[in-house]
């Protein structure tokens, strides 16, 4: 089993979905994290369950004060960050032509801005570890065009292009930057009930929707030495849906 | 559908493959239009000569298996012959062909890949040294959609097709210095003999999962080989137009999987 023993991790959107299953993976393999979220109480709650190794800090990812009170925490707690994952993000549908400014800003401050500070801010700790891991989550929105998506697609391509200029920039600095592309995975931001297990969820070859646990375990895989020479690299991991057109499921 | 203007190509000399009909006509028809002239080639013998008599002095046919190097080495020789130089490229000649991936044979796997990615890379080989020797030139390699993406039952068919826009890739770079450039076009579904065959339709409404909700006119496709063939593109090599209404994408409005 990939094992994180001894690495600290910071991981943001911690409080329910694939933030949290990415945190309690992270601790099952002998990680301490750092869960951060605006949702305080979820988060707290999520935290505790996970003991001593992880830590609860509430926090907007579009704030680099925030940013900065978060690795103060994971230095003070743990003594340093080798992981970020940038998970915490935003969905709002709405038609291009229907879409506003102010939505898309607010979408951009949170998946964009937020992954831009959380590099800006953990860089400077992992180098003084001799290097680290950051996943960016983007989405398969980041790879394609997806009707209703605009701003939350056009955030999502942008964190694509960030994690590649970061990956070779801070190459030298042993430290990795790759991104996660998730298709639909069963959490709130799905925004409806799936049933979950074969069958449930034909749009896709696998035909069964993502838990947050497959995500999470990708993330797990980049965050360990095991990945330690993928950098700058899309990770798709949507059940088949972006290979091409999906054949209709056969009949019983 | 109104009438498409497309780039100037006076005093362009192109080989079309597998232009007897579909794209490869419809390609020629661009060309002539823009004041180039074109060598059609074909397996269908009679067809080709038809479609070339069609378009006049500027148009010539020659007969051609693009699998086989010593047919191409005598279609560059003619081509040379009659119109004086090799200017375009237009690897189009291709099969459909595939099934599920447990019941395609060898035999037909082997055939698809022998002209639909051996047969471009001939041609390359063929028309090359004429072309670095003469300043440059354009080489345009009809790829699919198939190349864009994983496409059910496709199985020879979208691996020949990924292979020969994997191959322009590196054929861009290693001819740039030469002044020829290699880019490759994806058409989507469109509507022509070979396509019709497995069942595309055109007109508007047919296709409600591609954006645009028809299959394409050759034609289009045509317009879209004949701006690479121009000096419009002369700073285009290496890349990938896809001409295929948005199907690659991404999922159309009415489709999509929210997510």
């Amino acid at each position: 089993m990939t094992t994180l023993s001894g690495k600290v991790a910071v991981v943001t959107g911690a409080a329910r979905g694939m933030g949290e299953a990415e945190a309690r993976l992270f601790v099952e393999r002998g990680a301490r994290v750092v869960m951060t979220d605006v949702l305080e109480e979820e988060g707290r709650a999520a935290a505790e369950k996970l003991g001593g190794a992880a830590r609860f800090v509430r926090h907007d990812v579009s704030s680099a004060e925030d940013w900065a009170r978060v690795v103060e925490t994971a230095v003070a707690e743990f003594g340093g960050v080798d992981v970020l994952v940038n998970n915490a993000g935003l969905l709002r549908h709405a038609l291009l032509m229907e879409e506003t400014a102010e939505n898309l800003d607010r979408i951009l401050k949170v998946n964009l801005f937020g992954a831009f500070h959380g590099i800006q801010a953990v860089v400077p700790a992992m180098k003084a570890r001799g290097g680290g891991s950051i996943i960016n989550i983007s989405s398969l929105a980041g790879l394609q065009g997806i009707p209703r998506h605009a701003a939350y697609g056009a955030s999502k391509w942008a964190v694509r292009g960030l994690t590649k200029t970061a990956a070779l920039e801070l190459g030298e600095d042993g430290i990795r930057v790759n991104s996660v592309h998730p298709g639909a995975v069963d959490t709130a931001m799905l925004g409806r009930t799936v049933e979950r297990g074969r069958g449930g969820f034909p749009a896709v070859p696998l035909r069964r929707v993502g838990e947050p646990e497959d995500i999470g375990e990708l993330v797990v895989f980049l965050a360990s030495d095991a990945s330690s020479w993928m950098t700058g690299t899309e990770f798709v991991i949507d059940g088949g849906s972006m290979s091409g057109i999906v054949p209709p499921m056969r009949a019983e | 559908m109104a009438e498409l203007q497309g780039p100037n190509l006076a005093g362009k000399v192109v080989i079309i493959t597998g232009a007897a009909g579909g794209l490869g006509a419809a390609a020629a028809r661009q060309v002539v239009a823009g004041g180039g002239k074109v060598v059609i080639t074909d397996v269908q013998e009679e067809l080709g000569a038809k479609t070339a008599a069609e378009l006049g002095d500027a148009a010539r046919f020659h007969k051609h298996d693009v699998s086989d190097p010593a047919q191409w080495q005598a279609v560059v020789d003619f081509t040379v012959a009659e119109f004086g130089a090799v200017d375009g490229l237009v690897n189009n000649a291709g099969v459909t062909a595939g099934g599920p991936f447990d019941v395609e044979s060898l035999e037909n796997f082997e055939r698809v890949i022998k002209i639909n990615l051996t047969g471009v890379w001939i041609g390359m080989q063929a028309v090359i040294p004429f072309m670095k020797a003469h300043g440059g030139g354009s080489i345009v390699n009809i790829s699919s959609a198939a190349g864009l993406m994983g496409l059910p039952y496709t199985g020879s068919y979208s691996a020949a097709k990924w292979a020969v826009r994997g191959m322009g890739k590196t054929a861009a770079i290693e001819l740039a210095p030469f002044k020829v450039r290699v880019n490759s076009v994806h058409p989507g579904m469109i509507y022509t003999p070979m396509t019709a065959v497995v069942g595309i339709q055109p007109g508007e409404g047919n296709y409600p999962k591609t954006p645009m909700g028809r299959a394409g006119e050759a034609e289009e496709v045509g317009s879209a080989v004949a701006y690479l063939l121009s000096d419009a593109s002369s700073y285009v090599t290496g890349a990938e137009l896809a001409v295929d209404g948005g199907w690659t994408v991404g999922p159309t409005v009415q489709n999509v999987v929210e997510g």
